[in-house]
């Protein structure tokens, strides 16, 4: 905000077309504002039709005051179906996943980031490939192999798979990191009898902690809004908080209101979240950018 | 103390040789530079004895013992980086006692240690800051502090004072010399500037490409180059160099002079125009071309009115002429 005010208070004093240019790149804000509304649009919509009846949510044209507000579609979300197990489930699969591929991916991304070979760039683009194909390509061989090994429906089962899924994503966002570290420390700490553990776990990872922070929220959000699995793989022991919700466009009918209210508060654990380690992501996500 | 000594070493990167089996001794309680351009191998030798990179082939002996596979903790060494190398997220007391810590020193211990090296460095009052709050020269006097308080068999120091300002450098100069001296303790120093090797050393290093091209003292360097590379090297500015016809008349394929012992000498026969004058206050360096367009250097006393365009004429001094044959070879060093 201060080197807003003050490139701008520069730019008034000296009107220069260079300083007109300048004025320019601000006024870009303003579009970002509608930018942001289009991309919240479908939020707010559901935000709304989550306190509407089922009638009114599908009205048309939509009404977006005006309605009677009630919480009778949370009132029933919550308690005439397992909203609660439901979460359970996510918060398991989610957080043992991404706890998962952490402590797999902060090792991998440490030897290619500090101990590179030949093939370190090949590996990482490889990685990276996997993501590139589609995931229903391979659902009929897992779905055989899961059910021969009894993985069908269990937290470790669905947790394997979105560990499977996230590591190159989680590989690649720590190589990055751990790129910005200088080398240097790290040696400091072999030549001061540091072990391998201590030496990323007492020295590597506090200077890392906004790129670890970054990286287990990404990959934490990627496995609680997971569906494709979750929906093809659990029927209800392990169900997750996105097959809960694609429950309520049942063959019974198609309940817009209570799947928005389902929807808003399979919302709100990650938004806790991401406001908790608001300050962490920030310099994560633009870490090195600014020096 | 403790010497160390590297038998026939040599380490590839890839197709790259960059130490060329080097044999060296690193003389117990001594101070040894190793310098010379960027890219010889020196920082390289520097990490093979520290154990940051493992030694292809040759061996490595601490005191007789081969310590070619151990692993660095183990070598008893201590290292100061270019970069300092701060652990950036703990208190200057943290950064000296980590060492200790890791190695399951009493914390009793850990305390009194930490801070007898912090009045030794004058950090005692610093000892609860975090780096990023300390100064340039703090920064470094830290990163002495953390070597020095595991009691190490050598130092070892990769271009310390490269980001300190030139006051600093000189003084910080001085206080490393002081403190490797009261202590007594066997240290390698690499440096790319030949004035720090030449103030710093019991004895110098000079590397290139990869080989050790002389080692010495100081000033047997300075004034016994045994090639053209380490009298051009070595000494600031650097030596004039003559070949052709003036150089055939000494029996040589290139002769070298210090801009030092050249003297002004109206009927002298090397004859030219002044180009450039340094004026340093007590003395001043000037720069003139010679008949033949060679370039060369000469230190001049400020009383001597020199004014760039006016012809001049030196005489070099015929005991401090060094010879070279084609193959860069001193002639009179052997």
């Amino acid at each position: 905000m201060s080197l807003h005010s003050s490139s701008f208070g520069r730019s008034a004093a000296h009107w220069t077309p260079n300083a007109h240019a300048q004025f320019l790149r601000h006024r870009v804000d303003d579009p970002s504002v509608g930018a942001a509304f289009i991309v919240a649009f479908p939020l707010l919509w559901a935000l709304l039709a989550s306190f509407k009846t089922e009638l009114e949510a599908v009205a048309f044209p939509p009404r977006f005051v005006g309605f009677s507000w009630s919480l009778d579609n949370y009132r029933q979300v919550l308690g005439e179906s397992d909203y609660l197990g439901a979460l359970r489930n996510s918060i398991i699969i989610a957080g043992g996943s991404s706890l998962l591929t952490l402590l797999l991916g902060v090792p991998a991304a440490w030897a290619m980031a500090f101990a590179p070979t030949r093939h370190t760039r090949a590996l990482l683009l490889w990685m990276l490939s996997t993501k590139m194909l589609p995931a229903v390509g391979v659902l009929i061989p897992i779905f055989l192999f899961y059910r021969d090994w009894g993985l069908l429906d269990t937290h470790l089962g669905v947790a394997l798979l979105l560990t499977a899924g996230n590591l190159p994503i989680a590989i690649w966002m720590l190589y990055a990191n751990f790129k910005e570290v200088p080398g240097e420390i790290l040696e400091a700490a072999r030549m001061d009898g540091a072990s391998l553990t201590q030496e990323i776990l007492i020295v590597l990872a506090p200077m890392a902690a906004p790129g670890l922070a970054s990286t287990f929220f990404l990959i934490f959000t990627l496995a609680w809004n997971e569906s494709f699995w979750t929906l093809n793989i659990t029927t209800t022991d392990a169900t997750t908080l996105t097959a809960f919700i694609a429950a309520f466009s049942s063959p019974q009918g198609l309940f817009w209101a209570k799947l928005s209210a389902a929807s808003m508060l399979s919302i709100v654990p990650v938004i806790v979240i991401g406001w908790l380690c608001q300050r962490q992501l920030v310099s994560g996500l633009t870490f090195g950018a600014v020096k | 103390m403790s010497n160390i000594v590297l038998e026939r070493v040599s380490k590839r990167f890839g197709d790259t040789l960059v130490t060329d089996n080097i044999d060296l001794v690193i003389p117990a309680g001594k101070f040894t530079v190793f310098v010379g351009p960027s890219g010889c191998g020196k920082t390289t030798l520097l990490r093979l004895i520290a154990g940051l990179e493992d030694i292809d082939q040759g061996r490595l002996l601490i005191d007789g013992a081969d310590m070619g596979q151990t692993p660095p903790a183990a070598r008893g060494l201590a290292m100061v980086f270019q970069s300092y190398a701060l652990y950036p997220h703990m208190s200057v007391r943290a950064n000296l006692g980590f060492a200790l810590k890791v190695a399951h020193t009493p914390p009793r211990d850990i305390a009194a240690r930490v801070e007898a090296v912090a009045k030794l460095l004058d950090l005692s009052a610093l000892l609860d800051r975090k780096p990023a709050a300390l100064s340039g020269g703090q920064r470094q006097r830290v990163a002495i502090g953390r070597a020095l308080v595991r009691e190490p068999k050598a130092f070892l120091f990769d271009e310390p004072l490269s980001n300190l300002d030139a006051a600093l450098r000189s003084q910080m100069r001085i206080e490393i010399r002081r403190l490797q001296q009261d202590l007594g303790i066997t240290a390698i120093y690499v440096t790319h500037d030949q004035a720090e090797a030449m103030t710093m050393a019991d004895q110098i290093v000079v590397f290139r490409e990869g080989r050790i091209e002389q080692v010495g003292a100081p000033l047997e360097i300075y004034r016994r180059p045994t090639n053209r590379f380490v009298a051009g090297f070595i000494g600031s500015p650097c030596m004039n160099f003559l070949s052709g016809a003036r150089a055939a008349a000494f029996g040589a394929t290139t002769i070298g002079f210090r801009p030092e012992h050249l003297r002004l000498d109206a009927s002298g026969e090397l004859r030219g125009v002044v180009r450039t004058v340094e004026h340093l206050g007590n003395e001043a360096l000037v720069h003139v071309q010679l008949e033949d367009d060679t370039m060369i250097t000469a230190r001049c006393t400020e009383d001597t009115a020199l004014h760039p365009g006016a012809p001049i004429a030196f005489t070099p001094d015929p005991a401090s002429i060094h010879r070279f044959d084609q193959d860069n070879r001193a002639l009179d060093v052997g």
